[in-house]
């Protein structure tokens, strides 16, 4: 309790710790800042030419833990009969 | 030929422009001539640091767009003959400012002063980026905490790939520029320290200005913190940092905790 009372007094280590990995993640995007934006119209832009995607069914999610980042592409696939998309 | 420095931070309100003005008056005051040039376009501020507001005639716009002569626009500093100011325009039109206009001044400075100091807006749009564009040296102005930090290591990149010297080829010199630093907090631990902050941005350190009240009272006054109150701990960080800068090797000054008998009483009894 009190060896977690002092460690809690010094902020100074943990502003330290987290922009050190916070950078790491951004400077491998460096001068890409809207890589998850490009990265999204590009994916979506290949599955449209096969089958029609509404753009409001797409969740793009971008995450970080420890030293791994991961992008991960949601896309609800229309139902509508075959006809429509070769229309 | 002289140098162009670009002082710079992304965040806004670490002491750019009391940065430029402080270094501008310091390298001036070396009997160096020293042009100062705003460029944070709609919201100029170095013409009341310097306490030349009412001396503005025509500002940097008025020169590109041919309005005036870039020797009419300058406006020397009343106590230090060495020192000029170009001023930024209080127009709203963020473009007012072209790729070309802005090179053709920068060049003619670089002609006719050792320095020439850019003091940039906040940010990381066109202003900052113009602002760097033909800068030799980068001065990153940081204050020892997370969100200028992470600024900094933005424009720090921003360095290495926007900038003309950059694009050319060649490697850009920069230094970081830490402000506010408070003694007491970092030796409390609640202050990242001038390591770290060296440690995670990776750029040698060309000074150390510690949090004071005299830097907010020079700009009460309109002077340069090394006019305002020479002995004062920020005017020699600052003049120090000017020596560096003109390749001296002076030894760095680590702000302490000052101890004041009456300081402490007053706390006590607080």
């Amino acid at each position: 309790m009190l060896l977690r009372f002092f460690k809690l007094r010094r902020t100074a280590p943990v502003a330290r710790d987290r922009l050190k990995v916070l950078l790491a993640h951004e400077r491998a995007m460096t001068g890409r800042p809207d890589l998850i934006a490009v990265l999204r119209e590009e994916i979506l832009a290949v599955i449209r030419k096969h089958v029609p995607v509404d753009p409001g069914k797409v969740t793009v999610r971008a995450d970080r833990d420890g030293t791994v980042s991961t992008l991960s592409v949601d896309i609800e696939l229309s139902m509508d009969p075959p006809r429509a998309a070769a229309a | 030929m002289g140098t162009v420095i670009v002082v710079t931070s992304g965040k806004g309100g670490v002491g750019k422009t009391t940065s430029s003005a402080a270094l501008g008056a310091a390298l001036a005051a070396t009997g160096d001539m020293v042009a100062l040039v705003d460029f944070d376009v709609g919201l100029r501020n170095l013409d009341l640091v310097l306490g030349a507001e009412r001396r503005v005639v025509y500002d940097f716009v008025n020169v590109i767009q041919g309005q005036a002569k870039l020797s009419q626009a300058l406006i020397r500093d009343k106590r230090l003959e060495t020192l000029h100011l170009l001023a930024a325009s209080q127009t709203r039109d963020k473009d007012a400012l072209t790729e070309e206009g802005v090179e053709d001044v920068i060049e003619s400075l670089r002609g006719a002063f050792d320095w020439v100091i850019c003091d940039s807006p906040a940010g990381i749009e066109r202003g900052a980026l113009l602002a760097m564009r033909h800068a030799d040296m980068g001065i990153v102005v940081t204050n020892p905490e997370v969100s200028s930090v992470r600024d900094s290591d933005r424009i720090i990149g921003l360095l290495d790939a926007r900038t003309a010297k950059a694009e050319r080829g060649e490697p850009m010199e920069k230094h970081v520029l830490v402000t506010r630093f408070d003694p007491a907090r970092a030796a409390r631990g609640d202050m990242l320290s001038i390591d770290d902050v060296l440690e995670i941005l990776s750029l040698p350190l060309i000074g150390i200005v510690p949090e004071s009240q005299s830097v907010l009272k020079a700009s009460n006054l309109g002077l340069p913190v090394v006019l305002a109150d020479p002995s004062s701990d920020p005017a020699r960080a600052y003049s120090d940092a000017a020596r560096r800068i003109k390749g001296e090797s002076v030894e760095m000054a680590v702000p302490t905790i000052k101890k004041s008998l009456f300081g402490g009483l007053f706390r006590r009894a607080a």
